[in-house]
């Protein structure tokens, strides 16, 4: 039975909160030890938490490993193709204010092929929020040289080492103007769940780099930022001015693993809210005729 | 209609001739403002009771060049632009140069004595009458130095109104539309420089052509027409249609139609965004239909092809889209703002495994209007991918039709959230339909929306059985919007020697082409298709009623002589007396150009038609 929104009484009912067995879905099919889970767990653990109307909620994905994601999270959702996520969302974001769209995307994805989309998602402040799981390799593909894989890399494409310098992922999204840049690891859930919650509420578009570590094809990659393994998990300085661009910039010359935290967030317009803005009088599909009439005056200036 | 233009040999600079219809070309540069006045000579035809259609040709550069703007309007049904013009108007030695081929022998060259110098024995030899007017001197005369430039075009609609006496108050109110809102000066020099042409004294022409404006037979209702071009006619059906959200990248010629909705659809609480390229283009449109709101993308070619992987997962993931292709030459950059007909197999089958979609072709600017809505309508109804194919031709040109009737047209195909007990996003007994992210599903199980290959509740699967029955059902549904559509209307008998099959711009000749052989004795038949896949129903069968079936149109032929449609048709019916006649100079089919090669292909090949011959023997 499909009863519309409007005329049933069920959605004034005070619903039960969010629980994680409402958000249970597929097994993942991620290697054991895969960082991908610890996303996974804490993504349910963030819903949870804000409580969301579960419809409200779209989990959105790529291709990759970790772009299996919206199998794993019972929510409306998506798995779309290689590298094109952003502008789709792009799409339902602008067409449907009312709905939460979340990405998740693999370093390949968000990167290389969808590299692009990426600078223009963030130029023009997009109201969406992306996690880049970034594993520094090409997991589905079994292990290839990713766009953020360090130089000396070994990998089946890169088999006497990488040679090209990597992108710096959060120099180039606060140049390309991302209004909210995080850098988090999935080997530290809390920090993720903060960095992921505070991209939940930011007005714009929000992205968090988020290491995951591929134990398959790219094992102890990140040990440097895990301080159980000997690594070191630097903050974000204290006095880190978040708004300030150039301060920024400095954090993300810092060498390998870098500092974790938010790098940048600031308030611009969002696309959603200057295309809202665009006509003084817009008619509405509620109202027929008005559309009708709209469309007849267009079209009366043509007679 | 067209006999009546027909100047017997030795009768011209004597007898009046009475026109139906006239067909008027304008050649210069495009800084003339060449485009402007023949779009208003369109919106004047279609003010009163004749028909109308134009062509026009504008540089590939910007920084201007020749070119030309022609117009055809008369009191029958205008089909085609016309081939040969009864008036040419030159602004130019270059342009008197490159188009007085085009002018028909007894026809009136209009030129610009200022700067043009004519080959009078040429034009006696062709007994055409010259009007030598120095547009360029009265112009600036009337208007001042600034007259060199701008305002020689009113000049010479004034002069065509006088001509053809048209209703000079009609003329009068357009300007007043069209310069209005500028600064005053503007339309008073335009109406300054409109009454300097109207009175210029040209008296003689008048005596060669009475021209006259048709008027309304008694008791017949005067029918509202709109007047634009196949973009606007396209733009604005498709938010008839209901599409409220699009996304695109610029590309000619179908940049008119995103910059058109981009102004047009936040009126209608829609909106237009210019992505940063095709790809993301069709994405943003995919995310906007996924989330129950009507959307289209669309481009050219070379857009088309970039939107291909993206075509591929709407048609897995059965999501409604209209995507449009405005069709240039091709292939690769090709020729930007030439007409070709070449994106057919493109359409058919961009994209990546069995993925079947819908195409369809406009035939003209109505059909840009009307046909746009159909394509929406069908996206919706059966959650696929739309193509809908224009070309050049049509989005350039400008055409008058009834005003539409709105009541009927206007569609509202979005989905709304609702509530549903339990949903299975792609169940096999029913055609699929999406409820949009914001329902709320009772049982707790919400729906993944994916381009892997997916069981009934989108979970991903790789089973054979699943994999052959989803296949099917996103075939079958072609099948069975092809049994709803309407069989096409043949032109002229059911049966016969020679059945004339187009798709797109190419309708208007191909009728002319028909009616004109009819008058000569010759009988063709036509049919014209705007459903191109799945195809509609009768085809088979009326095909084989004919000793011949020739598909025009503008691509290439195969070694069968076969172009991009014939192909299709031939393979899909196993039909060898089906050929075409193709062609691939960038420009549309004139008629005479297309009855000889008619003439020419019939005499030339003997036709293939009977039985098929048996299958070939693979076997060792
Ligand atoms: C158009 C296209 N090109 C290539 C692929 C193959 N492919 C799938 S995922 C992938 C890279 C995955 O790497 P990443 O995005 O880093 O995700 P991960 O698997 O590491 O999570 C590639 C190359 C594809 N599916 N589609
Ligand atoms: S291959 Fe790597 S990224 Fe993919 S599931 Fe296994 S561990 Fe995770
Ligand atoms: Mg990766």
């Amino acid at each position: 039975m499909v009863h519309t929104v409007n005329d049933t009484p069920m959605c004034a009912e005070p619903r039960p909160p969010l629980t994680r067995a409402d958000l249970k879905a597929d097994r993942p099919t991620w290697c054991p030890g895969c960082g991908d889970f610890s996303v996974l767990a804490i993504y349910h653990k963030l819903l949870e938490k804000k409580n969301l109307p579960q419809e409200s909620i779209v989990t959105l994905s790529g291709i990759g490993c970790s772009s299996r994601f919206p199998y794993f999270v019972n929510t409306h959702s998506v798995h779309f193709i290689h590298g094109r996520i952003l502008p789709f969302a792009t799409g339902l974001s602008l067409s449907r204010p009312d709905l939460h769209p979340i990405v998740f995307i693999g370093d390949g994805d968000a990167y290389s092929i969808g590299g692009n989309h990426f600078d223009h998602c963030a130029r023009k402040n997009v109201r969406l929020m992306v996690v880049v799981m970034d594993n520094q390799v090409y997991g589905l593909t079994k292990k290839q040289t990713s766009p953020t894989s360090p130089v000396g890399f070994k990998s089946k494409t890169d088999p006497w080492g990488s040679k090209v310098a990597p992108i710096n992922p959060t120099k180039k999204l606060v140049s390309s103007g991302a209004t909210f840049v995080a850098r988090t690891a999935a080997s530290n859930p809390n920090h993720m769940l903060e960095m992921m919650e505070a991209a939940l509420e930011h007005d714009g578009f929000s992205v968090v780099e988020c290491f995951s570590e591929c134990v398959q094809f790219n094992p102890g990659s990140f040990d440097a930022a895990v301080p159980r393994k000997g690594g070191s998990y630097p903050p974000v300085p204290a006095d880190h001015d978040i708004t300030d661009e150039e301060e920024a910039y400095a954090l993300t010359r810092e060498p390998f693993p870098g500092y974790f935290g938010i790098y940048y967030k600031v308030d611009r317009p969002t696309l959603n809210e200057t295309e809202t803005g665009l006509a003084a009088d817009p008619v509405s599909d509620s109202d027929p005729d008005a559309v009708r009439s709209r469309l007849e005056a267009s079209l009366r200036r043509l007679t | 209609m067209t006999s009546s233009r027909e100047n017997p040999a030795g009768t011209a600079y004597t007898a009046p001739e009475t026109l139906n219809d006239a067909v008027i070309r304008i050649a210069g540069n495009s800084q003339d403002g060449i485009q402007s006045v023949g779009a208003m000579l369109a919106r004047l035809a279609g003010r009163s009771e004749m028909e109308v259609m134009t062509y026009m040709t504008i540089p590939a550069t910007i920084s201007g060049g020749p070119s030309i703007f022609q117009v055809h309007m008369g009191s029958g049904r205008v089909l085609s632009a016309g081939d040969a013009a009864d008036i040419l108007v030159a602004f130019y030695q270059h342009s008197y140069d490159d188009h007085l081929e085009s002018l028909r022998d007894g026809g009136v060259l209009l030129y610009d004595s200022t700067n043009v110098e004519p080959d009078l024995d040429v034009l006696r030899e062709r007994r055409i009458t010259p009007v030598p007017v120095p547009m360029t001197s009265l112009t600036i005369e009337i208007l001042g130095g600034t007259g060199k430039k701008k305002g020689k075009n009113i000049f010479l609609l004034g002069l065509i109104a006088q001509t053809f006496r048209l209703d000079m108050d009609k003329i009068r109110r357009l300007l007043a539309e069209v310069f209005g809102h500028k600064d005053e000066s503007v339309l008073r020099n335009a109406l300054l420089a409109l009454e300097g042409g109207y009175a210029y004294s040209i008296g003689d022409m008048l005596s060669f052509f009475t021209f006259e404006e048709p008027r309304l037979a008694e008791g017949e209702a005067a029918v509202t027409k709109v007047t634009m071009t196949g973009n606007q006619a396209l733009a604005y059906g498709a938010i008839a249609a209901g599409i409220r959200f699009g996304a695109a990248y610029p590309i000619t010629p179908w940049t008119e139609v995103m910059e058109q909705l981009r102004c047009d659809l936040p009126g209608y609480r829609g909106s237009f965004i210019q992505t940063e390229d095709e790809l993301a283009g069709i994405a943003a449109a995919l995310g906007a239909a996924y989330g129950g709101v009507p959307a289209m993308t669309g481009s050219s070619g070379p857009g088309l092809a970039l939107k291909s992987e993206a075509i591929s997962f709407a048609v897995m993931a059965e999501i409604p889209l209209l995507i449009v292709d405005v069709q240039r030459g091709g292939p690769s950059t090709g020729l930007p703002t030439n007409v070709e007909q070449s994106d057919l197999n493109l359409a058919l089958h961009a994209g990546h495994g069995d993925a079947p979609r819908v195409v369809l072709a406009a035939a003209n600017v109505e059909d840009c209007f009307h046909l746009v809505i159909e394509a929406v309508r069908i996206a919706h109804e059966y959650s696929v991918p739309v193509i809908f194919l224009s070309d050049q031709a049509i989005a350039t040109r400008i055409e008058a039709f009834p005003f539409p009737d709105l009541t009927s047209v206007v569609r509202f195909p979005g989905a709304m959230p609702v509530i549903a007990d339990s949903y299975k996003p792609y169940s096999l007994d029913r055609i699929t339909r999406h409820l949009p992210p914001g329902s709320r599903i009772l049982d707790g199980k919400y729906p993944n929306v994916t381009g892997l290959e997916h069981d009934e509740s989108g979970h991903p699967s790789a089973n054979s059985k699943v994999h052959m029955a989803m296949t099917a059902k996103r075939r079958t549904k072609l099948e069975v919007l092809a049994e709803t559509l309407p069989c096409p209307e043949v032109r002229g008998p059911e049966s016969g020697e020679l059945l004339l099959v187009g798709w797109g711009s190419t309708m208007g000749v191909i009728r002319e082409a028909v009616d004109r052989a009819a008058a000569k004795g010759a009988c063709y038949s036509a049919v014209h298709l705007r459903y191109l896949n799945p195809l509609p129903p009768g085809l088979e069968e009326l095909f084989r009623h004919f000793e011949r079936v020739l598909v025009v149109e503008m691509n290439d032929r195969d070694t069968n002589g076969c172009g991009q449609l014939a192909r299709v048709l031939r393979a899909q019916y196993a039909l060898p007396h089906v050929g075409g006649i193709t062609k691939t100079d960038g420009l549309s089919f004139r008629i005479g150009e297309l009855l000889s090669r008619i003439e020419e292909t019939v005499d030339s090949r003997p036709s293939a038609a009977g039985p098929p011959a048996e299958p070939a023997n693979f076997s060792h």
